[in-house]
């Protein structure tokens, strides 16, 4: 019915488009292209709705009280095959952006970290996970209770990235730690009261428990692994087919504000719009920490300019990549949150669209395309990832939960 | 929607509004549901829900905790509890929807004392339904594997003991009884050895 309006020839209606979003750094591109008109110069009207949670978010693009969302990169997948919830096809016909995320611990872990192993402590990113497993193994010696660590949401690269982290040193994310769910506002009370020791959550919640004088970020995303996904456009598969055109002009307006954001000395506007009270209510300040590349890690940390600590469209940054849906999966079948009982190449393309990017942006993504594996230097400290060899890489996990079950993958992916 | 009549349960309330918590206080026990505790902070939720154990979880849709109870179904699926949700707001969307779509998650728009009752009637039967569904769904899946394991077996012990198919599950299900172990037991542990010696 939308396409109908659209095609009204001179009644200059705008096609209405209700997206949903969570208050974080990574929602401007929604923002901006409400914001600064590329929705309509585009020929819709984006209508944006705050969210509280991502339970929230899903349901209601479930249900269709919202046409599309800023989503978490696993939920489509997670929604699809109809885990932690009910079975509805969502599609992810765009990237929101690269990187944005941090792993902060409070003051008094960074201490503890610091007293077992300073020089990995101090040299942050993948280092940083081996001082942490001194803490681990020195707790447990002395029979301290394990360290209780907050994310997002189960089905977050928050979860995944946090584990990959705690895994590579050598400490069980079930076993050694306890893993928990915490609202990102909440992270910086819950780590300033002592109840978690640490989080990895995204901007500026990390920027605001430095802030608070809560924590240190010891570990930021593009030090785990550079250019890494991180939200989506999630819809359902059902609104992309009977809004097919209205989809993509809504692709078009959002990959249009992404360029924008990524125009040197734009990231400033960026921080201002986003600070507003109808999106993230906070101090521009803090959010210009991320968006300018320039965060703050905390006292002990040095806190070096990270330009690409956002990326919102160079880099195929828009790019619903193949191989990054292929990486979520292989994270959810290595912590036992699916069985891996069914075609993961074909489950991602069904996801992760490429194909309709490129019918929106036929200009990108044409051309030599950015290889399907992932540079080495950039991955997790050095770590081999070919999404064409995803089973290799699923049997090389020495750390990963009882429930994996190889001989289900090779049945379904030979 | 049918009126079925619910025991008596144990009800959690989680609302950082006062006001809008005493509503469904009140309409809880004026509907013969007297166990009802209020949870106006979040901190420490997880513990909490886990001490007081309730039958069914009500909610604010405007609470961003409600992603926390997603990660505690998710890490333990013992403790997966019907949940409602309350919203005191028309954002202009069916109920009939939400239901249809979200299984033990509920949202209405207006608030009213008589209204609680019915939904949590519903709440309950829905998740109940689902329930069902999913334990008969993870038992037709397990019964497949199981069949699946027989087979095997069976064609292991016709290749080694020359003989044929009949013959071959008979003797599974003489040495299942003899052992008082179930049929895909044994065959399992065939199916192992034969891995082992292979």
């Amino acid at each position: 019915m939308e396409m109908k309006s659209r095609k009204g020839n001179g009644s200059g209606r705008l096609p209405d488009v209700h997206a949903g979003f969570i208050p974080l750094v990574d929602c401007a591109t929604l923002a901006i292209a409400r914001e600064l008109g590329f929705d309509r110069r585009n020929g819709i009207a984006l209508r944006l709705h705050r969210d509280v949670s991502w339970a929230n978010i899903r349901d209601k693009v479930n249900v269709g009280a919202l046409d599309c969302a800023h989503m978490l990169a696993p939920m489509p997948i997670a929604s699809s095959l109809g885990v932690g919830h009910v079975r509805v096809p969502v599609i992810a016909p765009m990237s929101l952006g690269l990187n944005g995320n941090a792993i902060t611990v409070s003051r008094s872990l960074f201490t503890h970290m610091l007293d077992m192993d300073a020089e990995n402590a101090r040299a942050g990113g993948m280092a940083a996970g081996k001082a942490l497993a001194k803490v681990v193994a020195e707790r447990r010696q002395r029979g301290a209770e394990p360290l209780t660590l907050g994310m997002v949401y189960p089905f977050s690269c928050h979860n995944y990235e946090l584990r990959y982290w705690l895994a590579a040193a050598g400490i069980d994310p079930d076993l050694d730690v306890q893993l928990v769910v915490i609202p990102p506002p909440l992270m910086a009370d819950s780590l300033k009261a002592g109840q978690i020791h640490g989080f990895c959550v995204g901007e500026p919640w990390n920027s605001l428990a430095v802030e608070l004088g809560a924590g240190v970020i010891v570990a930021t995303k593009t030090e785990l692994w550079r250019n890494s996904p991180e939200k989506v456009l999630g819809m359902r598969l059902s609104w992309a087919e009977d809004n097919a055109e209205t989809m993509i002009a809504l692709v078009r307006a959002l990959v249009d504000a992404a360029i924008w954001l990524d125009i040197p000395g734009n990231r400033a506007e960026a921080a201002a719009i986003l600070s507003r009270e109808e999106y993230l209510n906070l101090p521009v300040e803090i959010l210009a920490r991320s968006l300018t590349g320039t965060v703050l890690r905390g006292p002990g940390m040095r806190s070096l300019p990270d330009e690409g600590f956002f990326v919102f469209h160079d880099q195929d940054a828009t790019v619903p990549h193949h191989s990054h849906a292929v990486w979520l999966v292989s994270q959810m079948i290595r912590w036992g949150q699916i069985a891996g009982d069914f075609n993961i190449a074909s489950l991602a393309s069904r996801v992760f669209r490429e194909d309709l990017y490129r019918r929106a942006i036929p200009s990108e993504g044409q051309a030599p395309r950015a290889p399907t594996a992932i540079a080495r230097s950039a991955f997790f400290g050095g770590e081999n990832f070919e999404p064409e060899k995803v089973l290799d890489y699923i049997r090389g996990f020495s750390i990963h939960s009882p429930a994996l079950d190889i001989k289900a993958l090779e049945a379904a992916n030979s | 929607m049918g009126r079925t009549k619910i025991p008596t349960l144990k009800i959690l309330v989680i609302d950082e509004n006062p006001i809008r918590a005493a509503i469904l206080d009140e309409g809880l026990r004026e509907a013969g549901q007297p166990d009802v505790t209020i949870l106006d902070r979040t901190t420490g939720l997880v513990n909490k829900i886990y001490s007081l154990d309730p039958d069914v979880i009500i909610i604010d849709l405007e609470n961003p905790s409600r992603d926390v109870l997603e990660q505690m179904f998710q890490v333990s699926r013992m403790i997966k509890r019907p949940i409602a949700m309350f919203v005191d707001h028309s954002d202009g969307h069916s109920i009939e929807a939400s239901v249809e779509a979200g299984v033990s998650a509920y949202i209405v728009d207006g608030l009213k004392k008589e209204r609680v009752l019915p939904i949590l009637e519903l709440t309950m039967s829905r998740f109940n339904a689902f329930a069902k569904l999913r334990s008969e769904l993870e038992e037709a899946k397990s019964a497949l594997e199981r069949r699946k394991v027989v087979d095997k077996a069976k064609a292991i012990l016709m290749k080694t003991r020359q003989i044929s198919e009949e013959e071959a599950y008979a003797l599974l299900r003489t040495t299942a009884m003899q052992e008082s172990k179930r049929i895909s037991d044994i065959a399992q542990s065939i199916v192992t050895a034969a891995d082992l010696l292979a």
